[in-house]
């Protein structure tokens, strides 16, 4: 017992002496993932706080100013040309200088004072549509604080609803606060699995995969030898980025770390699972490489991570159930933002455990039959 | 040049190219990655992958069963935005919202008829902020679905007032609202990146490690030629997969195409080209395959995907980050293929963006040219 786990001991120690001895790849272990939070943090919105808009005010009138200054007061919009014509909606549209154009017909103010219906015309460049619907919801919410002050100022009855919006977890609704969250897992996920999947196919492509053969390690101590170490740095990297998030960021935690980590541990364990049986399919460091970014593409994109689950159809969202990072995403947001314990997360948590005894099991089931 | 230096010269790179080909061919995880990779892909966002929201459960509850307040419920099971559960209590609701069952609440309360008569009743809308992009729009949805109950009693003759400034949207390019329409060209912009630059990458940087490219210096073979003719293949492999995508796009999502297929091919060969040029780059820099690959996760793959526009917009990013995206190539390839298919030939957009891809790949092959000659001395 106590010899096997010396010997595991020593090939952990080999394996990482392996993975950071080169200058450069110490450098690609722990740089990229904190600049990927960083830049990510930044980059991966759908808020919109700089929507370039021009005007075509038809109508001049003191009611189009007013309804046109709110929205240069807002921080949201920012006005980039004056149209004179219908014509020249076409042109700063489709040179995408402006996202949206406002047009405020002719008679405007004259049926808003009569009491008639009045309207103004939202064009949005539908290139990136859903940019687009979030731009056009932002005006239509400017649009409805004018209206209220306009039934105020004439006297008018309040509108017959008023509705009171409210969103938990996330009161102001920062895309941010779940997308950091979430990348605690995506980018450990990428990184643990190729450096899982790294470490057998680089022993086989420069032969040494035999020599560990002939030597006393079992398979198992192998296993437990070549996991444990892309664990160890996954760990590392999930730290860093929780720093950033709370240190940089500062977006609250309200959960318990010891929740996270339990809920980390677990998904990392199927990640490199998932990589070491790939490095006991591939025949080289290419191939190891390449089968492994195959599988990180469509788990990251069926993970909820950009595009909720919920949108997928059926049958995909059933494939979704073998994807270790729906599980970490779910777990991290869900610790991070509302704080739920342990309890409530055990259905996230067997799924992971069960991908984990699948793919490893089945790695060192490769490893025996490889050999012979 | 003579002639026969000119034949001696095609031969050489031929005879690179079949060599390159073989390899591609007999390697299954090449064609996995520059075959089925795409249509993976294709697959997974054509069917997969949606920002619109549709069917998102939400409780409406009711507590007190008027017939105005079932009336307005009726409006949310209607919906096709909504998958609404109608109960009568707050407390299961809020259990629901906080098992994720449900992502939104909408409240009536008890009094909701009674004061709507009066003409000032209010309606609650709670939304699970976990995901704010969809709480956001469900947000908006939800309001649009009480408004539009409101505009329906109205036109029964019933005293709703409607706003004093109505807002007609309108989309431009997209008519249908449908993601799928800038989803599946900004997919092109992935997948020619893998092949381009992920693939190129691996494959020179393990021949630097195996020291077979040293090998092949020694040949006759001059730097253009052993460039030409290692990258030919992979463009060929880059080119089919864009045209997988095309094909794609346009016979099982019918994404409007608006432009001419001349510019389309033109500025992909020219996107192609620089995605080649950084794997090249980056492997005769780097030199082993691991930091290699890693390198090119980090400064090509996932700038593709977060920072051209692609599926995240470049207005919304801090100055300091949209001052980044202005060096990335796929910056200008996302923005002309949204053009190119959505808009048309929009001259004040292709020409500048073009003219700028165009600088890069000579840039890079000027660059990609010394790197791999200076190493030969």
């Amino acid at each position: 017992m106590w010899e096997s786990l010396a010997r595991i001991f020593a090939l952990i120690r080999k394996e990482l002496l392996a993975m950071l001895k080169d200058p450069r790849a110490r450098w690609s272990i722990i740089v990229p993932p904190v600049l990927q939070c960083l830049i990510f943090g930044y980059a991966a919105t759908y808020d919109l706080n700089n929507v370039p808009y021009a005007v075509l005010d038809q109508n001049h009138s003191f009611a189009s100013r007013d309804l046109l200054a709110r929205f240069d007061g807002s921080r949201v919009f920012e006005r980039v040309a004056d149209l004179r014509c219908a014509a020249d909606i076409a042109r700063v549209i489709d040179n995408r200088d402006a996202l949206l154009v406002i047009q405020v017909p002719q008679d405007f103010e004259r049926d808003l004072l009569l009491g008639k219906p009045a309207s103004v015309q939202l064009i949005a460049d539908g290139r990136n549509s859903n940019t687009a619907g979030v731009a056009q919801a932002y005006a239509g919410a400017i649009v409805d604080a004018f209206n209220a002050d306009w039934r105020s100022q004439h006297g008018m009855a309040g509108p017959p609803i008023d509705i009171a919006s409210r969103a938990w977890f996330n009161s102001n609704l920062e895309t941010r606060w779940n997308m950091i969250p979430s990348l605690i897992g995506t980018i450990t996920l990428i990184q643990t699995m190729m450096l899982a999947a790294m470490s057998i196919a680089r022993e086989r492509e420069q032969g040494t995969f035999d020599q560990l053969l002939v030597t006393p390690f079992r398979p198992l101590e192998i296993m437990a030898g070549k996991a444990v170490p892309s664990m160890i740095i996954g760990t590392i990297q999930a730290t860093n980025i929780l720093l950033v998030a709370q240190l940089w960021f500062r977006i609250p935690f309200q959960g318990s770390f010891v929740v996270l980590y339990a809920g980390l541990v677990l998904f990392l364990l199927a990640a490199v699972g998932i990589g070491i049986f790939v490095s006991s399919i591939a025949a080289t460091m290419q191939q190891a490489m390449l089968y492994s970014f195959l599988l990180i593409m469509p788990f990251s994109l069926l993970s909820g991570l950009t595009t909720p689950i919920t949108n997928m159809p059926e049958s995909l969202q059933i494939l979704t159930f073998a994807n270790p990072l729906r599980y970490a995403i779910t777990i991290a947001q869900r610790v991070y933002l509302e704080g739920v314990g342990i309890g409530t997360l055990v259905p996230n948590l067997w799924p992971m455990a069960i991908i984990a005894t699948v793919t490893l099991g089945a790695a060192t089931w490769m490893f025996r039959h490889r050999v012979a | 040049m003579t002639r026969d230096d000119f034949t001696a010269k095609l031969r050489r790179i031929l005879a690179l190219m079949r060599k390159e080909s073989f390899q591609i061919v007999r390697d299954p995880s090449s064609i996995a990655l520059g075959v089925v990779m795409p249509v993976v892909l294709i697959l997974l966002f054509g069917y997969g992958l949606s920002l619109d929201v549709k069917n998102v459960p939400v409780a409406v509850v009711i507590e007190n069963p008027a017939p105005l307040a079932t009336d307005a419920a009726a409006g949310f099971l209607l919906s096709p935005y909504f998958d609404a559960h109608i109960m009568t209590s707050m407390k299961d609701a809020e259990k629901l919202m906080l098992e994720r069952k449900v992502d939104g609440i909408v409240r009536l309360r008890s009094n909701f008829s009674r004061d709507l008569s009066l003409g000032d009743a209010q309606a609650q809308i709670l939304v699970h902020g976990a995901d704010a992009n969809r709480a956001r729009i469900i947000e908006a949805y939800a309001q649009g679905a009480m408004a539009q109950w409101a505009a329906r009693r109205q036109a029964q003759g019933e005293s709703v007032a409607g706003g004093p400034v109505g807002v007609v949207s309108r989309l431009w390019f997209n008519e249908a609202n449908d993601s799928h329409y800038f989803l599946v060209p900004g997919l092109m912009v992935l997948v020619m990146t893998l092949i381009g630059a992920f693939l190129t990458t691996m494959v020179v940087a393990r021949e630097w490690e195996r020291g077979t490219l040293e090998a092949l210096f020694v040949t006759p073979m001059r730097t253009d030629e052993f460039l030409l003719g290692k990258t030919l293949p992979y463009f060929l492999l880059g080119m089919i997969g864009l045209g997988l995508c095309f094909l794609a796009s346009r016979f099982m999502f019918g994404v409007p195409f608006r432009g001419s297929i001349w510019l389309f091919a033109g500025i992909s060969t020219l996107y192609l080209m620089i995605a080649l040029g950084i794997g090249l780059l980056i492997s005769s820099a780097v030199k082993s395959q691991f930091v290699a690959s890693q390198l090119t996760m980090v400064v090509t793959f996932l700038p593709a995907m977060m920072l051209s526009g692609f599926i995240f917009d470049l207005r919304s990013m801090p100055a300091a980050v949209r001052a980044i995206t202005y060096l990335l190539p796929a910056r200008y390839f996302v923005a002309l293929l949204q053009t190119v298919f959505l808009a048309g030939n929009v001259w004040s957009v292709v020409l500048p963006d073009t003219a700028i891809l165009a600088a890069m790949v000579i840039v890079l092959l000027v660059l990609s040219r010394r790197v791999t000659r200076k190493k030969l001395a």
